[in-house]
């Protein structure tokens, strides 16, 4: 499904990915974790094409993603941080969406499923950060592409929402998607992820299973062994 | 980037600085050809306003715009569409709903005045024409800007720079250049020093074509000789397109290499 091969990508001095390798050939969940800044959003944005990669390959469902643009019909994406223009109407915005990729899509479910009935006439300035995220939720899911990618995707959401978004994501995988997750919400990725990836200083540092990373670290929850796995070394 | 260009434009129609811009202009023209009767000096005034204000809007919109719809531009760049269509795409709706402005606003009182049958209508449409022309440039020339800098007050620093240097401070230079100068012969220097500036060349190409060079003097009549002739306009209205067509093939080179 996804392929990176010996990805390099620096920002200005910094460098954010060096290195890295990671192939993802089947489908399920799989959370990209990692301290802050160890570059789980630019792994993504460079699999989306946003972020051009300095070295190295990425492929997505054996296609070279390098100047091209029609693999990512096949890739649903929910960024971090929902910004949309603000002088749209949220019914436009899905209209917009909609027009541009040229899919059947499945809108109508989600809006009921969130709620987002007596939002739609509103423009998106005036929503708040949770209700935007759902709006954010909606534009993601209502395609039907095989591979899923979601940024934060419980950021500003209420418990009652929170979970909804896991059936929903749960029910994605049951129709056999790709569905790679980044997040901080360590119970979350616990409930819903199949295979854990560990991000450490622009490289692979760990994948496999959240029984495998638990009994590597010697931890009994997520959440410790995620903190405990930096102070692991890598081949123990 | 049809798709785009379209809900850009709509965008901006639904704006309402789209429509104060076009107000502006059809008031201006009722104002000048209404109460001065004298079509020819109209076309004079129209052009010294044209000359500065059209690359100023220009370039402070397409910042403006460029800066404010980063966020949709982010949107778009995770749906399958090329690059280089967003980017396209954004720019002509911005370009194209200036210069819609300028050519209604200008048109309509120009039309109502019974232009069609006076003999103006040649000095008038090159006055739209090379309006178009500097719209189309500045406003590339600042989403040249706004992209290259993520910092908007930079940018927006940037873009303002441009347009003083282009509109001032380039005339400036140009007529010292002139006095230090002075012993040399300096037809073909100052032929192309006009070249290189599409604010100079749309002026000079617009006061030659009004018969009122005899004002200039010497020089004057060298650049009668040359922009006066089919071939001038020809080579000038060729550098106005050399000046639209290079921003906009940076503009997209630029958003192929560009991190977001």
């Amino acid at each position: 499904m996804i392929q990176v091969e010996n990805l390099y990508k620096k920002f200005g001095k910094n460098e954010v990915l060096s290195g890295l390798n990671l192939t993802i050939d089947k489908g399920g969940i799989f959370a990209v974790l990692g301290p802050n800044g160890s570059g789980k959003t630019t792994l993504i944005k460079s699999i989306l094409g946003m972020v051009v990669p300095n070295k190295g390959d990425v492929s997505v469902s054996g296609i070279a993603i390098k100047k091209n643009w029609k693999y990512r019909q096949e890739i649903d994406y929910l960024p971090q941080i929902a910004n949309f223009p603000g002088n749209l109407k949220v019914k436009e915005l899905i209209r917009m969406i909609k027009d541009i990729r040229q899919r059947p899509s499945d809108e109508q479910t989600l809006i009921e499923l969130f709620k987002l009935d007596s939002f739609l006439d509103k423009k998106l300035s005036t929503l708040s950060g949770g209700t935007r995220q759902k709006v954010n939720i909606v534009l993601a899911f209502m395609f039907d592409c095989p591979l899923l990618i979601l940024d934060e995707p419980t950021t500003g959401l209420d418990p009652a929402s929170l979970i909804r978004l896991k059936e929903l994501i749960k029910k994605e995988k049951a129709n056999g998607k790709t569905i790679l997750i980044t997040s901080h919400i360590m119970q979350f990725v616990a409930e819903v992820a199949d295979e854990i990836i560990y991000l450490l200083e622009g490289k692979i540092y760990f994948k496999g299973s959240i029984e495998q990373l638990k009994k590597k670290t010697d931890q009994t929850d997520l959440e410790h062994a995620i903190a405990a796995i930096a102070t692991t070394p890598a081949n123990a | 980037m049809l798709k785009i260009l379209k809900y850009s434009f709509y965008d901006l129609i639904r704006s309402r600085w789209s429509y104060v811009y076009f107000l502006f202009y059809l008031l201006l023209g009722f104002v000048l050809l209404f109460l001065n009767n004298d079509v020819s000096k109209a076309v004079i005034t129209l052009m010294n306003i044209i000359i500065v204000l059209v690359p100023l809007i220009g370039t402070i919109f397409g910042v403006m715009y460029y800066y404010n719809s980063k966020e949709f531009i982010e949107l778009l760049l995770a749906q399958p569409i090329k690059r280089s269509s967003i980017f396209l795409g954004q720019y002509l709706g911005v370009a194209g709903s200036l210069t819609l402005s300028l050519v209604l606003g200008l048109g309509i009182p120009f039309v109502l005045y019974g232009l069609f049958k006076s003999d103006a209508i040649f000095d008038f449409s090159l006055l739209l024409v090379t309006g178009a022309f500097l719209t189309l440039i500045f406003t590339a020339l600042s989403f040249n800007i706004a992209l290259s800098n993520e910092n908007k007050i930079k940018g927006f620093g940037y873009a303002v720079l441009l347009w003083l240097f282009m509109a001032v401070i380039y005339d400036g230079l140009f007529l010292m250049s002139l006095i230090i100068f002075k012993e040399y012969p300096l037809d073909t220097f100052s032929l192309v020093a006009t070249m290189f500036n599409p604010i100079d060349l749309s002026r000079t190409l617009i006061l030659l074509k009004l018969d009122i060079s005899a004002l200039l003097g010497y020089t004057g009549a060298v650049f009668k000789q040359f922009f006066g002739t089919d071939k001038g306009l020809f080579i000038s209205i060729f550098m106005l397109v050399l000046w639209t067509v290079i921003p906009i093939w940076r503009l997209s080179y630029k958003a192929k290499r560009q991190d977001f």
